[in-house]
């Protein structure tokens, strides 16, 4: 009846996850409690759980993304914990195979329930807004790519409530992730995890690849397209072009584990080594997926707080499709060590060292944009001024392990750890960070404090250093990945060092917490009435904070790059005249993407525990849900002119002339 | 510019932007898909000679018979087209007829495969046999089950059509389907030299 699922699948005898079970089952309960008392359901279903407008979605994914980023960073803080510990005859606090789940859902979690809604949730924010469009190309599938992910974080931590998670590191390199050597149900909740939530990523590449492409404002060419949307682009290019490798390999390794075939097994003919070379020809462009936008994110920052164009938009846009297309033949370079032999091993080193090129060429273009601006230290900039020097040294250590010779010596150790930490907090998370400080106004009318956000950035960018590195001093002396104990004791001081540091990056994510509590409670003080803060040049800013549901009363025409900086010059509004306004054609909310999504959680819970009839329940449901959505007629309405007068009569006079007395640092300089 | 647009007028457009736009998203999806199908042939050719002692290829298969599937996919493919037509004329009659014969056709091209796994199973070559036949059931079966899917969609869109009528909603779907359909063919072409045709010469 339940298949492999009963109550032994409850971990009672360990007492940390049955804590921290208790302590989400506690937050989980008081949310309800509180949600029931201040009768907010129906407000939350139809303002937020139904909701098709793409600025609400974005901050839901935000939302989910900063709660799984605790959860990834409390696993980070065990594995430093137990590494600090278990030197020589210390064994530490977590056995092997406990410290196994962990460093494998600590890098599930950071790359696909943190880092990846971090970038969908930014771009969803922001891409409709600074191409001037009203919502996305398909406002449904946008609620049910956000919702396909959620239930899929939803089962990550059901995993560590019933049953265990995957063991077997974040990628689940066959033959070990195969059903001869991970019986258990872990490497299930990684595959069905990955699979639901990798529909609702595909779904958003396609969404807004067809919404650059297809929506952008009159006179909005491609070369006058913000840097952002231009980054959002390549890496929706990405997902479409890497996800459906992702797909066939997990489903393929699914039907080795379900059916019994043989893709990757030991016998029957299988060949682990294509698993390895599959999961990476979509894991290398993932990382760009990752990194491109947080590329426009800095873009943005920067120009925008130097008070300059950006310096070399075209060299920097065409470094970005380099990149995007270089993407796709640098994979092996994780794995040179597999004997692929020196030829191939030779161009792939040399593809991979090309890569910092047009990498190299962006920092130029950052610097050059501050050089002789009148920069303003903010914390989206202090975000951007770490990862400029954090993210050399990490390609730095990058361009190293692309050299095969010295990768067979680096390979495995905790120098590839220290790297890819050094691109990905230093890129992603800084980037993501400098996005929230910077466009938080625009989402929620309010600024976020300075002074929290400072202590955060110094937190974060200090710990940083402090934690990784000891990791590149100790992978010289023979350190590897993925041991949860060491016998020289001689490395413990190093790895009592990176524990502390993890206590730092700590203390930055409590400020961090301090400074949402602080901005939220100061709201009214720090309210963006002008709807442009920052003194910004594109047209996000040129709507109020947060911007009415259909964004722009009209539509905004285009004539310049910059071209809401280009209008505040010439003291005018890119946006036309407040009259004649013009009936709004909008998207209806609809509860399909939740119900479908709840469905889609159902079957993949079901397909973990081997509960058949609950599969084929929750399918056939999934599929009547999605007809009743097909066969709906009333998905979308108009807006009366008379509303929208209404509304825009509502909102404060337009900022024009506040900041047509600043004048552009010259150009010609250069 | 300045006038105000009565909404009926505004909605007419606005929908036909949006049967362009779905149309758009529909090909980059497809693409997408191309890419899933892509990943299998790549397997296929790593995993073609892993017959791990078992029947190969060269044994397996028989031409006529997969002629036979090809032949029933492509006309299936003609016939859409011919109901697409039918719809562009506003003929929904005629739409009826040429996709309920896509229906039947799509349908006996599917009752073929079922026949040919099932055989291949029942003579002890099925999918867990060795990491060849993997492949080739994974391969051939996500062709099947996209064309399976496929027959449901347009068993969905027929009823939609008929209740809904030819709207700004339904035509761009019956659009996707038949880009859909289509691609199935191409994909089917490539399936049929690659596995079949090489697997027979091989």
């Amino acid at each position: 009846m339940w298949g492999k699922l009963s109550l032994e699948a409850i971990p009672y005898h360990e007492p940390i996850i049955m804590g921290a079970v208790g302590l989400m089952a506690l937050a989980g309960l008081a949310l309800v409690a509180y949600l029931t008392r201040a009768r907010k359901w129906g407000w939350l279903w139809n303002e937020w759980l139904t909701s098709v407008d793409h600025k609400k979605i974005g901050l839901m994914y935000l939302l989910v993304a900063l709660v799984m980023l605790l959860r990834g960073f409390a696993d980070a803080l065990m594995m430093r914990a137990q590494l600090a510990l278990a030197a020589g005859e210390a064994l530490g606090y977590l056995p092997p195979e406990h410290y196994d789940q962990i460093f494998t859902a600590h890098g599930v979690i950071m790359i696909f329930f943190v880092a990846m809604p971090l970038v969908i949730g930014l771009m969803n924010i922001v891409v409709p807004l600074q191409i001037g469009a009203r919502d996305v190309a398909f406002p449904f599938l946008n609620s049910l790519s956000f919702w396909l992910f959620a239930v899929s974080a939803l089962l990550v931590n059901v995993s560590l409530a019933l049953g265990e998670f995957a063991a077997t590191g974040w990628l689940a390199y066959a033959p070990l992730s195969g059903i001869e050597f991970s019986p258990g149900v872990g490497v299930d909740y990684w595959i069905w995890a990955l699979q639901i939530s990798g529909v609702g990523t595909l779904l958003t590449g396609v969404n807004f690849f067809v919404t650059i492409l297809k929506m952008r404002a009159p006179g909005m060419t491609m070369m006058r397209m913000p840097v952002f949307t231009w980054t959002a682009l390549c890496t929706n290019v990405l997902i479409i072009a890497a996800f459906p490798i992702l797909t066939v390999t997990v489903a393929l390794l699914s039907l080795d584990r379900y059916l019994g075939m043989h893709f990757f097994t030991n016998d029957g003919g299988g060949n682990a080594m294509m698993y390895v070379n599959l999961i990476w020809a979509w894991g290398h462009p993932e990382v760009y997926i990752l990194i491109l936008p947080m590329f426009g994110v800095f873009s943005e920052v920067i120009a925008t707080f130097s008070r300059k164009r950006l310096f070399g938009y075209t060299t920097l846009v065409w470094a970005t499709v380099v990149i995007t297309l270089a993407s796709f033949i640098v994979w092996l370079h994780h794995f040179f060590t597999m004997g692929a032999g020196a030829n191939v091993n030779a161009f792939f080193g040399i593809a991979t060292m090309l890569i910092a090129i047009p990498t190299g060429v962006k920092i130029f273009n950052w610097l050059f944009t501050m050089y002789r601006g009148r920069v303003r230290f903010t914390t989206p900039v202090l975000w951007t001024l770490g990862f400029m020097v954090t993210f050399t040294i990490g390609g730095m250590t990058g361009v190293m392990l692309a050299l095969p010779g010295l990768n067979f010596v680096l390979h495995n150790s905790l120098f590839v750890i220290a790297h890819f930490h050094n691109v990905i907090i230093g890129g992603v998370v800084f980037g993501a960070m400098a996005g929230l400080a910077y466009w938080f106004p625009k989402a929620t009318g309010f600024t976020l404090d300075e002074t929290w956000g400072k202590r955060a950035f110094w937190c974060w960018l200090v710990g940083f250093y402090v934690a990784f590195v000891p990791l590149y001093v100790l992978s010289f002396h023979g350190a590897v990945r993925r041991m949860n104990h060491y016998a020289n004791a001689d490395w413990q001081p190093m790895m009592i060092i990176a524990a502390l540091g993890s206590l730092i990056i700590l203390a930055g994510i409590v400020c961090q917490v301090i400074q949402l509590v602080v901005s939220v409670r100061d709201r009214e003080k720090n309210r963006d009435l002008s709807g442009d803060p920052w003194d910004g040049r594109t047209l996000e800013w040129a709507t109020t904070s947060p911007p009415p549901f259909y964004n722009f009363a009209h539509t905004p025409v285009i004539a310049e790059r910059d071209a809401f900086w280009d209008a505040k010059r010439r003291g005018e509004s890119p946006l036309p005249e407040a009259r004649d306004y013009q009936p709004i054609h909008m998207p209806r909310n609809t509860g399909a993407g939740v119900i479908i999504s709840l469905f889609a959680f159902g079957l993949g819970f079901a397909l973990v525990w081997h509960i058949w009839w609950l599969a084929g329940l929750s399918a056939l449901g999934a599929f009547v849900a999605f007809l009743v959505r097909a066969f709906a007629t009333d998905i979308d309405y108009y807006v009366g002119a008379e509303e929208v007068a209404r509304i825009e009569a509502g909102r404060p006079a337009h900022p024009t002339a506040s900041s047509s007395s600043l004048h552009e640092q010259p150009q010609e300089a250069f | 510019m300045a006038m105000t647009h009565p909404a009926p007028q505004a909605a007419g457009h606005d929908h036909q932007e949006a049967g362009d736009t779905t149309l758009f998203g529909f090909w980059i999806y497809l693409m997408s898909d191309c890419l899933l199908f892509g990943c299998l042939f790549a397997t296929y050719a790593v995993l073609q000679g892993n017959t791990a002692g078992g029947p190969s290829a060269a044994e397996l298969f028989e031409l006529p018979f997969v002629l036979g599937e090809t032949l029933l996919l492509l006309a299936s493919s003609f016939t859409f087209g011919l109901g697409v037509l039918a719809m562009h004329r506003d003929d929904r009659r005629g739409l009826n007829r040429w996709l309920v014969i896509t229906f039947l056709l799509g349908a006996a091209f599917i009752g073929m495969e079922l026949y040919e796994f099932h055989h291949l199973i029942a003579a002890g070559a099925g999918p867990q046999r060795s990491a060849f036949l993997s492949a080739f059931f994974t391969l051939v079966g996500t062709h099947g089950l996209h064309v399976g899917l496929g027959l449901v969609w347009l068993l969905v869109l027929l009823i939609q059509v008929n209740t809904q009528g030819l709207t700004a909603m339904t035509r761009p779907r019956v659009l996707c389907l038949s880009l859909f359909w289509h691609f199935l063919d191409v994909v089917w072409i490539c399936v049929f030299s690659i596995v079949y045709l090489l697997g027979v010469m091989s």
